[in-house]
């Protein structure tokens, strides 16, 4: 959770969210355990500071809240990371955002079920859409593995499987679909109390309240809809673990998974229009959708109902590709999402 | 104390041999064989844990990787290693461990008083509570409580290690089917390879007494030349194309753990199957343990360890544990849920039929149970000391499933058996199955009241499925998730079915139905370490060190990293620092001479009738209109019409190109252009050789640096060699070649020369440089005279945004006829935008500017952002602040002052052409 962006389009969306995400447990009546433990990215040269800085500048003029931190200063936060000058990685500073933090993810999921239930929202379990039934107007029948669903306007919010969608529906998206894999070790005693990003190896690691680390890494490097995850992935985010923090290399991996990501060219969401009609898009979250589920969801439904984007979407949508308008968080500044 | 007394028959241990440890700050002894469960169990240590969330007494249950309430922390320091399994850790002298979440001890645990609390801390009882009035006011408490182990606070000292082979069958697991099918497959001339986790051979051997025929056929095997055995091996993975990967145990000096990854033609699982926890009132007491494990804890190490012994079964197999302690002596009363007709008929053992145990007695251990019939009726007590129990078995199917193979629920033996494989794989033994005679009645749940534990490592009970039930969560992923089932440190080994089967009950579907969660890699929890393997810390993306790099130390040169490598940031003099150093070499560098070492620069040779066409398409600029000998500046960009990287490029000859880009880019430029060659233009006749690390490149660059490479002695001619062109010939008598670029605004010489004559070549440079007080210069320094240049570094002056009209050089585009990647997107709507951000030199009167300071367009903060600073630094030379910037419409900005922010300060400066020095660039080309 966090919304350390640095172009206005992305910061002022992820900052609704992580304000929705902070009263979302009291307002579904479920304890997501949103925990507000701080997002610290490391910068390990001078290049890095100075990006960091440009960011955190950047973020203070979108009014989200930002800090630089020295090294002593990362040094007494995580004490368990390789602060020595001699690290492989040395950590010459950091960047900061201290509402950042993590939430558990199954009950998020499982409060907005429950809510959406009491709404009156039918939720069909195990099935599986087979197609759609297309005419002149659009999109009106769905085809699914339990029957047939008539809709007026259909939402596609299916990660990585909405170019699978998109091609029963006949149009192409500029989305390549790969597993992303994460892994959790044994539960510890607490030993680290933030959430550490180092861009520099793609590793990110956090303590959950069980006291199980828990380890992401970068993308296996192929596309794949098969939900694995390759080895080769899961050692090279643990030499980047390991180097950061070179104590950790006795505690053991526990259980690791993969899903499946939809992943565009500038790592920004496509939210919006579809090319059919009454069909509608909420897809293209790539590596960083969880943050953004409850602005997402505020603004997918603006979207379907209104038939038009939302303010704080309107730069999300598919056109932006023929426009050239891409927003490119990683690319303009190794921001990950 | 003494290492408990042993039977005589027992087939796992040396007696005659002692080995000391230490547990819980007490001293024991044990024997070699020992796991470290078995000898506290032969020490008479039943109660060394507590459990995960209640805090409740707990003692071994199970005797393989399956256990889950056991859970030590071994060693101290920097080597010690938490969330063992008592039953995983071989004994050896001098062993140090400590049970784990409990203080001061096991028996007396501060935290014991949770169990009060247990009737509030269901299943889910996090996700209703703690909200009021906020979460993170409770949120503290609770991770200090949570946890297991510690963490090690210093560097592991040991090393691991990684090795791949290859065979034509492995061979998983070696008990007495995965030895019989490992000496078949050598015996028809294949080569296999056979893993097993235990340090061990034997597998079910060792605790059935059947040992004979397994001894014989592990000595067959150890001396059969077709045949790898690695014990302490745990096959953990199992992925695509048969590739599987285990991890090995090693002794010794060498490295601690060892990582196979295996490729075989066929696979053999033959590993076995895992005993079922009954589900009944306090099952979790120390002293209720599996019979398969009590009879291992018997047989194979020789201990009994209770004398008035209940077991309590729903099928066959817990009749032979029963009998082997009836011939050691013990006194066994069976109870068994089935009716008396299924029966066996063992004489000596009293049983019990269609009874089951509702309850256990006792806290801190077992002292009796209370028996009741199934169907109601009376009960009442039977002292004992120890309770076995079998609800069954559990094929260990994990790796067949890992594979894609799909399981089915087997009724005879109540278990989930391989079914349908999707990779060369066959299960054999108990792991396909085979479970003759079983006999088995499911019996999943005993009714009646009572904290009745399904998953002893995370503290679930049928309560907690039956919460999960009325909460709706009754899909088997989400039982897992809501309840914790099966996420503990056992990975669910003892859990899962009997939980998946309970809820089946609670739902009317039949365990079938309610299906499996997925079986994902490791099989049991795998050291980081070993995961990670040698390549961490220094050897992690080792940095390159330059050709001269003992030269450059030899010359006080303070290194840094860039893109990989470590090069010279400035070579201060004493006294100085490297940010004074840097001042002095650019200054030096406009007035006398410098030497640089540009060894990183990337160096790639495009060779091939069509090659000038190739790099027509990846330029913006032309290429193949350029002479030979000549050189060319050059921008690449990507679909997006991104800069990606600049350069100089040069044509050696017709049909060779030498193509300098960025020091960062130069591996990933390569893989780009070869990316192009091999999917997109498959018919060009092109060939990609990256040649960077075969050169070593020193730069003299300054007003005096043609009289330096004079001084070295050179057969080119340096009176006809003008800017942007490229001589071979010998410099200081080494063949060289020579290109005239400059980075710094001087007059350059980029020399390069075979990489193992770098250190020769930098020395001959500074000797006939003396009398010109030629002097090395850093990288800092560099960028000080490329920023007065206004030359731009990309990825610093530009991002991942920023197209060449952004930066001024849009100019070959328009002239250019054909076509290059990118061009199309330098037409869409968004790049031909007037406000788009455009590199602008900044000059301030007030010091330097901060890079990264942000360009305010209205003066506030927060509020829209017109740009930031990217390069900016202490001119030498101009005695001021220089800096560039990327400014909104910033070229039709000239002249304006701007406002600037950086991290709480405010700064101003004026909006200015980009080259601050020697506008018209007469000076690099002297």
């Amino acid at each position: 959770m966090r919304s350390n962006y640095l172009f206005p389009e992305s910061a002022r969306f992820y900052e609704h969210s992580l304000r929705l995400y902070e009263r979302l447990g009291r307002e579904l009546d479920f304890n997501i355990m949103f925990s507000q433990r701080g997002m610290l990215t490391l910068a390990h040269s001078r290049h890095d500071l100075e990006s960091q800085r440009r960011w955190a500048n950047a973020m203070r003029l979108n009014g989200v809240d930002s800090e630089l931190l020295d090294t002593d200063e990362v040094a007494e936060l995580v004490p368990a990371l390789d602060c020595s000058p001699s690290a492989r990685l040395p950590v010459m500073g950091g960047f900061i955002q201290k509402r950042g933090g993590t939430v558990r993810h199954d009950a998020v999921a499982w409060g907005y079920a429950r809510a959406a239930d009491a709404l009156g929202v039918d939720i069909i379990q195990n099935c599986e859409v087979t197609g759609f039934e297309l005419s002149s107007g659009g999109a009106h029948t769905v085809k699914t593995t339990r029957g047939t669903i008539g809709a007026d306007r259909i939402g596609l919010a299916t990660a990585g499987h909405t170019t699978t969608l998109a091609d029963m529906l006949g149009f192409r998206l500029p989305m390549t679909s790969y597993a992303l894999q994460a892994f959790v070790s044994e539960p510890l005693k607490p030993v680290l109390d933030t959430v550490v990003l180092s861009p520099a190896c793609g590793v990110y690691v956090s303590q959950s309240d069980k006291g199980e680390l828990v380890v992401g890494g970068g993308l296996d490097l192929y596309a794949s809809y098969a939900q694995r995850g390759n080895l080769p992935t899961v050692e090279q985010t643990l030499r980047g673990l390991l180097t950061l923090f070179p104590s950790f290399s006795r505690l053991r991996m526990l259980r690791q998974w993969a899903g499946i990501v939809d992943v565009v060219a500038d790592s920004t969401p496509v939210l919006g229009r579809s090319p059919i009609p009454n069909v509608f898009l909420n897809c293209g979250w790539g590596t960083g959708g969880f943050k953004a589920i409850p602005a997402g969801g505020w603004c997918f439904a603006h979207t379907i109902a209104k038939n038009e984007a939302h303010p704080l979407t309107a730069a999300f949508g598919l056109d932006r590709f023929a426009r050239g308008a891409l927003i490119d968080e990683a690319a303009a500044s190794g921001i990950a999402h | 104390m003494s290492g408990g007394s042993r039977r005589e028959f027992a087939t796992g241990i040396d007696i005659s041999r002692a080995l000391r440890f230490r547990f819980n700050n007490r001293s024991y002894v044990g024997h070699p064989g020992d796991t470290l469960a078995s000898a506290l169990l032969a020490n008479g240590v039943q109660l060394l844990a507590r459990s995960f969330k209640y805090h409740r007494p707990r003692g071994i249950l199970a005797a393989g990787a399956e256990e889950p309430n056991a859970i030590v922390q071994l060693g101290t320091g920097e080597a010690a290693e938490p969330n063992l399994k008592a039953t995983e850790i071989e004994l050896f002298d001098g062993l140090v461990a400590r049970s784990v979440n409990c203080w001061p001890s096991p028996s007396f645990d501060l935290r014991s008083a949770y169990q009060l609390a247990a009737p509030l801390m269901g299943a889910g009882f996090y996700y209703k509570t703690f909200m009021w009035p906020d979460w993170h006011l409770f949120e503290g408490p609770i991770r200090r409580a949570a946890g297991l182990g510690i963490a090690p606070q210093d560097p592991d000292p040991d090393r691991y290690i990684h090795k791949y082979a290859a065979c034509d069958v492995l061979v998983v697991g070696g008990g007495p089917a995965g030895l019989a099918s490992a000496w078949e497959a050598a015996e028809a001339g294949l080569d296999v390879i056979l893993a097993e986790i235990d340090f061990r051979l034997g597998g079910s051997s060792l605790w059935r007494g059947e040992r004979n025929e397994a001894e014989r056929l592990e000595a067959a095997l150890r001396a059969h030349a077709n045949v790898r055995v690695l014990t302490r091996t745990n096959v953990f993975g199992y992925y695509d194309h048969n590739a599987l990967v285990a991890v090995e145990k090693l002794d010794g000096e060498g490295a601690r753990q060892r990582l196979w990854k295996f490729r075989a033609k066929r696979v053999v699982l033959a590993t076995g199957a895992i005993e079922r926890p009954l589900v009944f009132a306090n099952n979790d007491r120390p002293g209720v343990m599996l019979a398969s494990a009590a009879q291992s804890y018997l047989r194979r190490w020789g201990i009994l360890h209770g004398r008035q012994i209940v077991v309590f079964t729903n099928n066959n197999s817990a009749y032979e544990a029963a009998t082997s302690f009836v011939e050691a002596g013990a006194d066994v009363t069976i109870i068994d849920v089935r009716p008396r007709a299924k029966i066996p008929d063992i004489a000596a053992v009293r049983v019990l039929p269609g009874h089951v145990v509702k309850a256990v007695v006792g806290r801190r251990a077992a002292n009796g149970v209370t028996i009741g019939a199934l169907d109601g009726g009376q009960t009442f007590t039977l002292q004992c000391d120890l309770v076995l129990m079998s609800g069954g078995w559990s094929p260990t199917v994990h790796l067949f499933s890992q594979s894609g193979g799909s399981l089915r629920f087997d009724e005879a033996t109540q278990s989930f058996i391989p079914n349908r494989a999707v990779q060369a794989v066959e299960c054999v033994g108990a792991a396909a199955g085979e479970l003759s005679g079983l006999d088995i009645e499911p019996l999943w749940e005993v009714p009646g009241p009572g904290p009745k534990f399904v998953d002893f490592a995370n503290d679930v009970t049928a309560k907690d499925i039956g919460l999960a039930r009325e909460h709706s969560f009754i899909s088997v992923e989400h039982l897992k998730r809501y309840t914790t089932l099966g996420m503990g440190i056992d990975q669910g080994k003892t859990s899962n079915v009997n939980g998946l089967a309970i809820m089946g009950e609670l739902t009317a579907r039949a365990p079938g139905d309610v299906g499996t969660t997925k079986f994902r890699p490791p099989y049991t929890p795998v050291t980081f370490g070993a995961l990670a393997g040698p390549l961490v810390g220094d050897l992690y993306r080792p940095v390159r060190y330059l050709p001269a790099h003992d030269w450059h130390a030899a010359h006080g040169a303070v290194f840094e990293e860039y893109g990989g490598w470590a090069r010279p940031t400035a070579y201060p003099f004493p006294g100085e620092t490297w940010e004074q150093a840097a001042q002095r070499e650019a200054a030096t560098a406009r007035k006398g001479c410098v030497l640089l070492d540009a060894s990183p620069l990337g160096k790639i040779e495009v060779v091939g009738k069509d090659a000038g066409t190739f790099l027509d398409r990846i330029y913006v600029g032309n290429a193949s209109s350029l002479k030979v000998g000549s050189a060319r500046y050059g921008l690449m960009l990507n679909e997006n019409g991104i800069i990606i990287d600049d350069g100089v490029f040069v044509r050696l000859r017709e049909d060779r190109y030498l193509v300098h880009t960025t020091s960062s880019g130069a591996d990933r430029i390569a893989a780009m252009f070869d990316e192009w060659l091999q999917c997109e233009w498959t018919g060009l006749d092109v060939a990609i050789l990256p040649t960077t690390t075969q050169w070593a490149t020193l730069t003299v660059s300054g007003p005096d640096a043609s009289e330096v490479i004079r001084e070295t002695g050179t057969d080119i001619d340096l009176d006809d060699f003008p800017h942007m062109t490229f001589r071979e010939g010998s410099v200081a008598q080494l063949s060289a070649r020579v290109l005239r670029a400059s980075f710094t605004g001087e007059a350059s010489y980029e020399i390069s020369v075979e990489a193992s004559n770098a250190t020769q070549l930098v020395g001959a440079l500074e000797r006939a440089g003396r009398p010109l007080l030629l002097m090395p210069m850093g990288i800092e320094a560099l960028m000080i005279l490329r920023t007065e240049k206004g030359f731009l570094h990309v990825g610093v002056d530009t991002d991942g945004t920023t197209l060449p009209g952004d930066v001024g050089m849009a100019g070959p585009i328009a002239r250019k006829a054909s076509d290059f990647i990118g061009r199309r997107s330098l037409l869409r709507q968004e790049a031909l935008r007037e406000d788009r951000l455009q590199l602008v030199g900044l000059q301030s009167h007030k010091g330097v500017l901060p890079v990264g300071a942000q360009v305010l367009r209205d003066r506030s903060v927060p509020g829209p952002s017109d740009g930031f600073v990217t390069s900016s630094y202490h001119s030498p030379t101009l005695d001021g602040p220089v800096a560039l910037g990327l400014v909104r419409a910033g070229r039709s900005r000239i002249g304006e002052r701007v406002k600037l922010y950086d991290m709480g300060e405010h700064h101003s400066a004026e909006i200015v052409d980009t080259v601050f020095f020697d506008k018209a660039g007469e000076r690099l080309r002297a």
